[in-house]
């Protein structure tokens, strides 16, 4: 498996990196105005409230903008690659940065809907899941 | 419009250290020279000299990113300061020269030297970009683990470089408004035309067309010829109080206006709207500072880290509509030296080199000195505008002479 930088997976932002082992893609939500907050945030921006839960959401969304990468910025990761900016079906503020997997690089648009997929990774420092997206439907 | 106190400041000098690919100085030395260029060039002593800004400051967060911090640079030429800062946190690289001239407004300080210094080719050394960037650390193996506002949510997911956080902007800007990679090109063969007639320029060579689109492609829509080049160089300008002019060796450029605004969130990947970047709200606000108009400027030196932020600014400053950058700059001719708005006649960090944004600075107090040489813009000029950055970083100056 291709080289991949992992995350530092902290109290913070355990919910996000770990909810792959559910198969759930989870965000940061106001208990009391029901935001999803992301990145995690210790307080609402929209009310201020500190009541903030994970929360699975549909792992459903649209790729806002994407580019596809040629350049080895980090030796070991397979080339080329799709980045996205990824907005999420229940909140498309929300955007989460991602690779588009499951389809030729060629066949990504702005506007693609996507569904969640993640990719395992075992670590001494604790396994993280990568919430990467391919084309809905490509099951 | 008097209230505004950049309005009590000018540049009254500005100089650069040698510049070069890959120079192996010692990038403090490049910072004392670029300094002391700018405060010969001002007709001051350092003496004189009782204010300092600089970005990002000596804390550098990536090698090569910072050649000087301000203590440094206090220190080696022994300054006595009523004023001094260096920080990253701040709109974009002109966010340092904005900051002076609230000191200066404010009563700290009367000439503030202020600098920007890199050292990113020396740093690169054989490694290329992986070895300064992001991955850098990563690449070197063991424990390395991705953490912090950026790198946490870009760089498991390969989004290492601003390259790509910027190339999805630029993507956003073609699917939206139909900008081809032909008009995003001439940015980088503009660039490369005016860096022809400067001797500093890192690349000179003729670029053409089919040079541009034959080149590897980096991240889509960028090809190599988008991203600019890392260089070591280091370039200053002294900020004045405007009383003090009579002090000065030439005639002083003013501030007419600075734009600073944060409108969105702080973030390269969750603004709100993806073809407009906080640009749009920092020169919003440079025009609500002055009886001046986009319809005035006369040359624009605008960021170029990478081509399609040269386009934003040109629309976040209405120099063209919203959106019709591509048809503005298609052809090439408009920005061209000798066109309606010539556009980084030094030749833009994509061939001039990766100054980092005061390398506009300095070319727009050069051209309107009149002291550009053979790329002098061959018409009298009054008024410039400067902008540096993008994404969540962004800062714009309209500086004026003879007014």
């Amino acid at each position: 498996m291709a080289f991949r930088i992992l995350p530092r997976v902290t109290d913070a932002n355990r919910h996000f990196w770990e909810g792959g082992a559910r198969g759930e893609l989870v965000f940061l939500r106001c208990a009391r105005c029901d935001t999803y907050v992301h990145p995690p945030s210790p307080i609402c921006p929209v009310d201020h409230g500190k009541d903030l839960h994970p929360e699975a959401v549909s792992g459903r969304g649209t790729v806002a903008t994407f580019t596809i990468n040629h350049q080895a910025w980090i030796p070991g990761m397979d080339l080329p690659y799709v980045i996205a900016l990824v907005e999420i079906d229940e909140q498309p503020s929300v955007r989460v940065q991602t690779n588009i997997v499951g389809c030729e690089p060629d066949d990504v648009h702005i506007g693609m809907r996507v569904e969640v997929v993640f990719e395992h990774r075992e670590d001494p420092g604790g396994d993280v899941w990568l919430p990467l997206f391919r084309p809905v439907g490509d099951r | 419009m008097d209230e505004y106190i950049e309005k009590r400041c000018v540049i009254s000098g500005a100089g650069q250290s040698d510049v070069g690919r890959r120079l192996g100085r010692d990038p403090l030395e490049l910072t004392l020279d670029a300094c002391l260029a700018a405060i010969a060039d001002a007709g001051l002593e350092t003496s004189d000299i009782d204010g300092l800004s600089t970005y990002p400051g000596g804390i550098s967060p990536a090698k090569g990113f910072s050649g000087g911090g301000a203590y440094e640079v206090i220190d080696a030429l022994r300054l006595d300061v009523g004023w001094y800062d260096g920080g990253l946190e701040t709109s974009g690289q002109l966010g340092s020269v904005i900051k002076a001239c609230l000191a200066v407004g404010a009563g700290l300080c009367n000439h503030v030297v202020c600098f920007r210094s890199v050292w990113e080719g020396t740093a690169q050394g054989s490694g290329g970009r992986a070895a300064v960037g992001m991955g850098s650390e990563a690449a070197a193996g063991g424990s390395f683990r991705a953490s912090g506002a950026m790198a946490e949510w870009s760089l498991p997911f390969g989004a290492a470089s601003a390259a790509c956080w910027i190339a999805m902007y630029a993507q956003a800007h073609m699917h939206r408004y139909g900008t081809t990679s032909e008009q995003l090109a001439q940015i980088a063969l503009n660039g490369r035309r005016n860096a022809a007639l400067n001797p500093k320029a890192i690349y000179r060579d003729p670029l053409t067309m089919d040079d541009y689109m034959a080149s590897r492609m980096i991240t889509t829509p960028f090809h190599l010829f988008d991203c600019d080049v890392p260089c070591d160089g280091a370039t200053a300008v002294v900020v004045s109080r405007a009383e003090r002019a009579a002090d000065l060796r030439k005639a002083p450029i003013r501030v007419e206006a600075v734009g600073t605004a944060l409108h969105d969130r702080p973030s390269w990947d969750q603004l709100k709207e993806l073809t407009r970047m906080c640009s749009h709200d920092a020169a919003d606000q440079m025009w609500t500072r002055t009886d001046l108009t986009p319809a005035d400027v006369q040359i624009a030196e605008l960021y170029d880290g990478f081509s399609y932020l040269t386009m934003n600014w040109l629309e976040a400053l209405g120099l063209c509509p919203l959106g019709e950058s591509g048809p503005f700059i298609e052809g090439g001719t408009r920005i061209a030296r000798d066109g309606q708005l010539p556009v980084n006649t030094h030749g833009g960090q994509l061939s001039a080199g990766r100054l980092h944004g005061y390398g506009f600075l300095h070319e727009a107090c050069v051209q309107l000195w009149g002291e550009a040489g053979e790329r002098q813009v061959d018409r009298p000029l009054e008024v410039a505008v400067v902008a540096a950055g993008g994404g969540n970083t962004c800062g714009c100056l309209l500086l004026t002479k003879g007014r």
